[in-house]
């Protein structure tokens, strides 16, 4: 199981890598002031909240064969992390956006008296006061993560709960199981203790 | 003298559903070095939106707008038309908030100094002890490292002129700086701000505070709905005002 640990912490960490700034992306588009964008932006934000995540694993794994016949890759890794990370950044982007329309508009308008550009203005006065205000909302969501990989095993991805259930019926035994358990108890536990620090660290100031 | 502001015909309306609300029917105000002006009148009479429209934060409908002599916003056909390099045109205004405004998440220190050092790119060394004696005047010596949230509001209210004062604009404009303010702060900005009038900083101060307005302008200018009713020396316009409104407002203010 030990094997699918790392698996299971291949994909957690692959899909942070990728969809916390991905969400970034699609938060800005979201809020894009261009109304088509925000509004097709949002429509694929509803679908991909709005359907199981265990279903979008499989059309990405799958879909491919089944739309182009081309073969499906031995290399699961890549079509789980995608899936989850188009997943999670469509989350992220919504706790983003929450968290960037919380700042009060004084805030940018200082800023534009001062003489800060746009982007100054984002990078230098919004985006810091954003990641405290939200950082609870991701926290949350990074728990999340922890146990949602263990839903690759629909598309038998070997990661840790897949592997847990492959001994369990071949040893008809219960055991496996609660090991995973045990697992992804003590992996949120981790996660808690580092965003709790994180957040301390950011006690300094209050908003 | 040497004109350091001056907006003509400014007029500004904004949309409310179907309804077009008119919040400045053709202001016309020109401050020159040295001035201050105190912008008195009833809520809901446009002084806020003055402010704002002079500082670029609201776009004014039509109307001319100047700083240093060169036009911000030029009047075509009664329509109000921007320079396309307003940058230029912020570095000649401070503006102090209502709210103070000031970015939580940096020291004092960081709030008067990130935007010299970062945005304007001055000597990273000299900015900071321009700062440093910018609090001591102040009277804020030894809270650099303080956040805003550990401040007091009239202790914040002035970091925040601090802070506009550290971009060596030509005018501040305060935006009812001591509105709030629990009464027994406000005492301490007031004296802030008197002591840069005795120094001839060019301010435009939009107040409620009738007795230092009085003491502090050189001249008070009211508005009401949108115009300029009156407009002259506080003695004047607060002692022996020409139009009945005014006459009104004072005498409501005062019981």
């Amino acid at each position: 199981m030990s094997e699918g640990l790392g698996k299971t912490c291949a994909i957690f960490f692959l899909t942070l890598l990728f969809a916390l700034p991905l969400g970034i992306i699609v938060a800005l588009l979201r809020m894009s002031k261009n109304k088509v964008v925000s509004n097709v932006t949002r429509f694929i934000i509803s679908v991909l909240r709005g359907t199981p995540l265990m279903l979008q694993l499989l059309a990405v794994t799958y879909g491919p064969y089944y739309l182009f016949g081309w073969s499906v890759s031995r290399k699961k890794l890549i079509p789980v992390v995608i899936a989850f990370a188009i997943n999670y950044a469509a989350y992220f982007a919504e706790i983003y956006r929450g968290g960037i329309e919380s700042v009060p508009k004084g805030q940018n308008e200082a800023a534009e008296v001062l003489g800060y550009s746009k982007f100054q203005t984002f990078v230098r006065i919004i985006i810091p006061q954003v990641f405290k205000r939200i950082l609870p909302s991701v926290t949350n969501e990074v728990v999340t993560l922890v146990k949602d990989t263990s839903m690759a095993f629909t598309v038998s991805y070997q990661e840790m709960f897949t592997i847990g259930k492959q001994i369990a019926n071949s040893q008809t035994s219960f055991l496996p199981f609660v090991v995973a358990g045990v697992f992804y108890f003590l992996f949120n536990a981790i996660v808690d203790f580092g965003m709790g620090r994180i957040e301390k660290r950011l006690d300094y100031y209050k908003i | 003298m040497e004109n350091i502001f001056r907006v003509s015909d400014l007029r500004k309306s904004f949309q409310n559903g179907a309804e077009t609300i008119e919040v400045l029917k053709g202001i016309s105000v020109s401050v020159d070095r040295g001035e201050v002006v105190s912008v008195i009148g009833p809520s809901g009479s446009g002084k806020s939106t003055l402010l704002r429209c002079s500082t670029f934060l609201e776009t004014m409908d039509g109307g001319e707008l100047s700083y240093m002599g060169e036009k911000a916003v030029t009047d075509v056909d009664g329509k109000a038309v921007y320079n396309k390099n307003l940058k230029q045109f912020r570095k000649y205004f401070g503006l102090v908030f209502q709210n103070f405004n000031l970015f939580p998440h940096y020291s004092v220190m960081q709030n008067l100094t990130d935007a010299p050092i970062n945005v304007v790119k001055r000597d990273a060394d000299e900015v900071k002890t321009e700062a440093v004696a910018l609090l001591k005047k102040m009277g804020l010596e030894g809270k650099e490292s303080a956040y805003p949230c550990q401040l007091s509001g009239g202790q914040q209210q002035r970091v925040a002129i601090a802070r506009a004062l550290i971009m060596n604009p030509e005018i501040i404009f305060f935006d009812e700086p001591t509105s709030a303010l629990d009464p027994e702060l406000t005492g301490e900005v007031l004296k802030v701000i008197r002591q840069l009038a005795d120094e001839k900083m060019t301010m435009v101060i939009v107040t409620h505070e009738m007795s230092f307005a009085g003491a502090v302008s050189d001249r008070v200018v009211f508005m009401d709905g949108g115009v300029i009713v009156e407009q002259g020396a506080p003695e004047k316009v607060l002692g022996d005002p020409e139009m009945e409104r005014t006459k009104q407002f004072l005498k409501n203010y005062s019981t």
